[in-house]
């Protein structure tokens, strides 16, 4: 019998055979929530009448959205937050710690663990080979509470991937070019799962990028099998014991199978207002940018500020480009002054945001001006999605991003290596 | 059966034009929020709707977020139901747990401000001023049975676990 790398997860962790479409009681190795969600989730635990978690050492309250509160509404909400963590013992992760899935990355999740996140973008996990997936308030709820909740186990599309990434062209123009090819709706509640010879070529950071934004076609899952890079990087996190070599069997029943070989990619972005309206960079030259920012659950890791460093180095912003970089986390933050990133952002013109959400969501640090466009790093660039809906804004990976600080319009990254 | 008057919308609703996000401080004052419903997709919807009314969507209604606030608004505002070609996973399972009806159907002949009856347990549509009856995809047993019973919270409530 052979099995996709969801079964296989749901399988090993139901203790009965789980195939596709089936609807099946699953138990959460972790349950969390986050500022704008979490606030719900803490009332609707509150009105089921529960008062104690199932499972309080693997429940997370990470404070990230707002961070740190612009407003009065979301400083009382982090108090209601706090008040709930120490009440039931649960881990709080506060303002300036970081950003949710990075921080689940970092300190969290393992392969096979089933994750529950009140967030979208909880399928940032699966690139550690996690069944992470993102739930309303009302689910994490009852999974905080009972330590379970159900899934419907998905069908599985195979990402079957060859070659490596090009010099300029990263996991950011890797995932684009397939939300592209999918479309915004594509794998609704599929599990996108990655496999091929080119998975060994992506580091554990690269895979957690392409799952993170699983979720933009629609997917309940973006799944990588776990190997030696899985286990490094456990191991560097402290965390080496959670290890297990996990992937699909061979000859596993896949709905559609995409081949993509990663050495002819090219840097692209994602146009407005929707994830899967991709384009190659070269095409949009010359359109200018009023803000570069970078950072996010998508891309604002140590890697990703690495390579920023390197566009940036010795160059100055365009005077009409704001240059915002957050780090996804504190590690990241310490780890990027450690490096002379954050020297050299600084040198360009740059302003360093603190670990969070930042910009992302429309709700401080980084607003959009009627008209304005910004290249984010991020994962949406839904209408309204950065605080106007008179905003325009592209998605394209941090290269791409420092390239259009400097020239202040967008540019393909090679150009400037 | 739902009787109402149907609001329009395109294919792509995301949970940002339901909830933009420069409004996320009222999140825990839904009454407030509940008045910026859809805003950005049509900016007089939170004023014109009454209760019993349809939102009527395209394909991927409700895209993007978690955010169990945007069927929570959508309810609150007195829809009777979310009709949409297709939905996101998220915002279907969402909406069903806040105990707003959402069917899946094809609703391409579909109006502006057309009258429909909504019979949610037979799973049909009839549009009144077009004269026609569409079926909904099934929701599943288990799904509906959390729907029946007024949302998760209220069936957590009464029942203290799943009970399939």
């Amino acid at each position: 019998m052979v099995f996709t790398l969801a079964e296989k997860i749901l399988g090993l962790k139901t203790g009965k055979e789980c195939r596709g479409g089936e609807i099946v009681i699953a138990p959460a190795d972790l349950v969390f929530i986050q500022d704008t969600t979490g606030p719900l989730t803490v009332r609707q635990f509150d009105a089921m009448g529960f008062t104690k978690l199932a499972n309080p050492k693997r429940s997370v309250l990470f404070l990230d959205h707002a961070a740190p509160c612009p407003q009065k509404e979301f400083a009382n909400d982090h108090q209601l937050m706090r008040d709930f963590a120490r009440r039931t013992g649960a881990f709080l992760s506060d303002v300036g710690e970081g950003v949710c899935h990075q921080l689940v990355a970092e300190s969290w999740a393992g392969p096979g663990d089933i994750v529950v996140g009140a967030d979208s973008h909880t399928v940032t996990a699966g690139g550690l080979g996690a069944f992470a997936s993102g739930f309303g308030s009302s689910d994490v709820a009852v999974a905080w509470a009972l330590g379970k909740t159900w899934i419907r186990v998905p069908e599985s599309f195979l990402i079957n991937l060859s070659g490596s990434l090009t010099r300029g062209v990263y996991s950011k123009d890797l995932i684009l070019h397939l939300i592209g090819l999918l479309g915004a709706d594509g794998a609704t509640y599929k599990s996108l799962e990655f496999g091929g010879e080119g998975v060994g070529n992506l580091s554990v950071p690269d895979r957690l990028t392409v799952s993170n934004m699983a979720i933009e076609a629609g997917a309940k899952v973006g799944l990588f099998p776990s190997d030696d890079l899985t286990r490094e990087y456990l191991e560097d996190h402290g965390r080496g014991e959670q290890y297990i070599p996990l992937s699909a069997d061979p000859g596993a029943a896949y709905e559609r199978v995409l081949d993509i070989d990663l050495s002819v990619l090219e840097p692209v972005v994602a146009r407005p207002h929707t994830v899967d309206n991709v384009a190659p960079i070269r095409g949009l030259d010359n359109t200018p940018v009023e803000q570069a920012f970078i950072g996010t659950c998508t891309g604002g890791r140590l890697e990703d500020l690495a390579e920023v460093a390197s566009v940036l180095k010795g160059k100055q912003r365009h005077p009409d480009t704001r240059l915002l970089v957050a780090p996804a986390s504190r590690q990241i933050l310490s780890d990027a002054i450690q490096a002379g990133y954050v020297q050299t952002v600084i040198e360009a013109g740059g302003i360093i945001l603190p670990p969070g959400c930042a910009a992302c969501l429309g709700m401080h640090q980084g607003v959009l001006g009627d008209g304005e466009s910004c290249l984010s790093t991020a994962n949406r660039n839904f209408l309204g999605r950065m605080g106007n809906p008179n905003g325009f804004i592209f998605l394209g990976s941090p290269a791409s991003a420092a390239a259009a600080a400097i020239t202040g319009h967008i540019t393909d990254p090679r150009e400037l290596m | 059966m739902l009787k109402g008057k149907v609001f329009r919308f395109g294919d792509g609703i995301s949970t940002d034009h339901i909830i933009p996000g420069r409004y996320t401080h009222l999140r825990s004052n839904l009454p407030e929020l509940a008045k910026h419903t859809l805003e950005d997709a049509d900016a007089t919807f939170a004023s014109r709707v009454r209760h019993g009314d349809f939102v009527v969507g395209g394909k991927n209604f409700g895209l993007g977020s978690s955010r169990e606030h945007a069927p929570l608004v959508i309810k609150m505002c007195g829809v009777g139901a979310v009709l949409a070609e297709t939905a996101s996973r998220l915002f279907f399972r969402n909406a069903i747990n806040v105990g707003l009806p959402i069917l899946l159907c094809d609703t391409s002949g579909i109006q502006d401000s057309d009258e429909l009856e909504v019979d949610l347990t037979g799973g049909t549509v009839h549009n009144r001023t077009k004269g026609f009856t569409v079926t909904c995809s099934r929701i599943p047993q288990s799904m509906l049975r959390i729907l029946e019973e007024g949302g998760l919270v209220e069936y957590i409530k009464r029942h203290g676990d799943f009970e399939f």
